[in-house]
């Protein structure tokens, strides 16, 4: 099994990178030092590293690497095209970058997701809306989670046929598309969205982050706002696994075992209105068994605590758990979550989190 | 009535430099924002998406100004350069 070797963290404060050593995980170097880090990706296809840049003056920017940060280049952003409006007011133009995936197709070629709720397809320095998800008719329904729009957190492609992709849109929900990106259909059955008139409504949801497991490409986990779905048919009907009793419930990340289906993590706080862990125990939920029995793992870490971890800065690999903090703590474990240990705890706010090979 | 362009000086906020280390004040002939925003990224590649979104709207925390006067139209940056011989691109200050 391939270990990772290096963790890219992406804060408020700029990139910053940590290698494994025997002790754990040990600061390596810092880039793009004081620059808000929004996402972090480490393609897996090539191993070049992505961040995207939150420049508050100067808009979004996209850079990589070849060479696991020794250099830099910095790449055309996604564009809307010219003409192109989020709905019969407002013109669209770049907001966020919000999800970075390889198209598995062998090419270094990439999803990007952006709010305000466009799909780029990036190929050869370049990134082309994807006009067919950009003019769904249920587009329309769409609006913004926390965001002024709405935007794309979460795209899962399946490696073994790039043609299936899925993303994950606040608020939307879930859409797949079988073909390339040619036609999108809705993937919502089973979703719960309370903020809705009504709960059940077709577009709407708000998945606050999809994935599916590597080792079963049929089961799909995601934490949603309205509790913890998960579906065993590739997203044609979600099952709520939200804890009856304890805290697994509202969060923002999740992650999931690649190599069992049974098993994910997420990191849960109170509520939407209390953004704090429950009972201000910083804690991880564990299952093992596709969401039956939630299992809390708080062993070392702290008591009182009113840290929320973001969407993408929940990882795992193997046993290997990290998480990084709204309060710049920056927490590993590398038995599943059973034990954790502080890899730092005067971070900026952490964003994203990413693991490298090299 | 075609304007003749005359040379303007460009100034630009010191936080451009970390990503443009070789950007300093030039003098340029231009009769329009626009057309000054090409010729800078013709010797800075990429220095116009910093300025402006793709839409060509000047970014929301960017201040042009033409001698004292703050550009007017944000939008499409079609404010007149007439007699004006200084321009001073800036960041807006926001946050803490």
């Amino acid at each position: 099994m391939q270990s990772m070797n290096r963790l890219l963290v992406g804060t408020r404060k700029g990139l910053i990178v940590f290698h494994k050593t025997a002790e754990g995980w040990s600061f390596e170097a810092d880039h793009f030092l004081g620059v808000p880090v929004a996402l972090v990706y480490c393609d897996p296809t090539t191993s070049y590293w992505w961040v995207a840049l939150d420049h508050g003056h100067w808009g979004f920017k996209l850079h990589r690497s070849l060479d696991l940060g020794s250099s830099w280049e910095e790449l055309p952003a996604p564009r809307y095209p010219e003409g192109s409006m989020i709905n019969a007011k407002e013109p669209a133009v770049l907001k966020y970058i919000w999800s970075l995936q390889s198209t598995s197709r062998g090419d270094g070629s990439l999803w990007i997701g952006t709010v305000p709720g466009g799909l780029f397809l990036w190929r050869e320095h370049h990134a082309a809306l994807n006009q067919s998800l950009w003019e769904h008719p249920s587009r329309s329904q769409w609006f913004g989670g926390g965001m002024d729009h709405p935007g794309i957190h979460s795209i899962v492609v399946d490696p073994t046929c790039p043609d299936v992709v899925y993303v994950g849109i606040s608020c939307g929900g879930v859409y797949k598309t079988t073909d390339g990106g040619r036609t999108w259909s809705v993937k919502n059955k089973g979703l719960r969205a309370d903020f809705l008139p009504n709960p059940a409504a077709e577009v709407g949801h708000d998945p606050h982050l999809l994935l599916a497991c590597d080792a079963d490409r049929s089961v799909m986990w995601q934490q949603n706002h309205c509790g913890i779905f998960r579906s065993t048919d590739a997203g044609e009907q979600w099952d709520d696994v939200s804890a009856l009793k304890g805290p697994a419930n509202f969060g923002f990340a999740i992650a999931v075992d690649h190599a069992d289906p049974q098993r994910a993590w997420v990191a849960p706080g109170i509520s939407d209105v209390v953004r704090v862990p429950v009972d201000r125990k910083l804690c991880i939920c564990r299952t093992t068994d596709g969401g039956r029995n939630w299992q809390t793992l708080d062993r070392g870490l702290p008591s009182l605590s009113y840290d929320i971890v973001y969407r993408h800065a929940l990882i795992s690999h193997q046993e290997e758990v990290i998480f990084g903090t709204t309060t710049g703590n920056l927490y590993a474990s590398h038995n599943g979550g059973d034990r954790w240990t502080s890899v730092s705890n005067s971070l900026a706010m952490v964003y994203a989190l990413a693991l490298s090979p090299q | 009535m075609i304007q003749n362009p005359t040379s303007i000086r460009l100034n630009f906020t010191y936080a451009l430099s970390r990503f443009y280390p070789n950007l300093r004040p030039m003098d340029v002939e231009a009769t329009s924002l626009s057309e000054i925003l090409d010729l800078i990224t013709q010797q800075h590649a990429g220095f116009r998406d910093y300025i402006v979104d793709e839409r060509g709207a000047l970014r929301k925390h960017v201040n042009i100004f033409l001698d004292d006067a703050l550009v007017q139209d944000r939008e499409t940056l079609s404010d007149s350069l007439a007699g004006v011989k200084e321009i001073f691109i800036m960041q807006a200050l926001s946050g803490g």
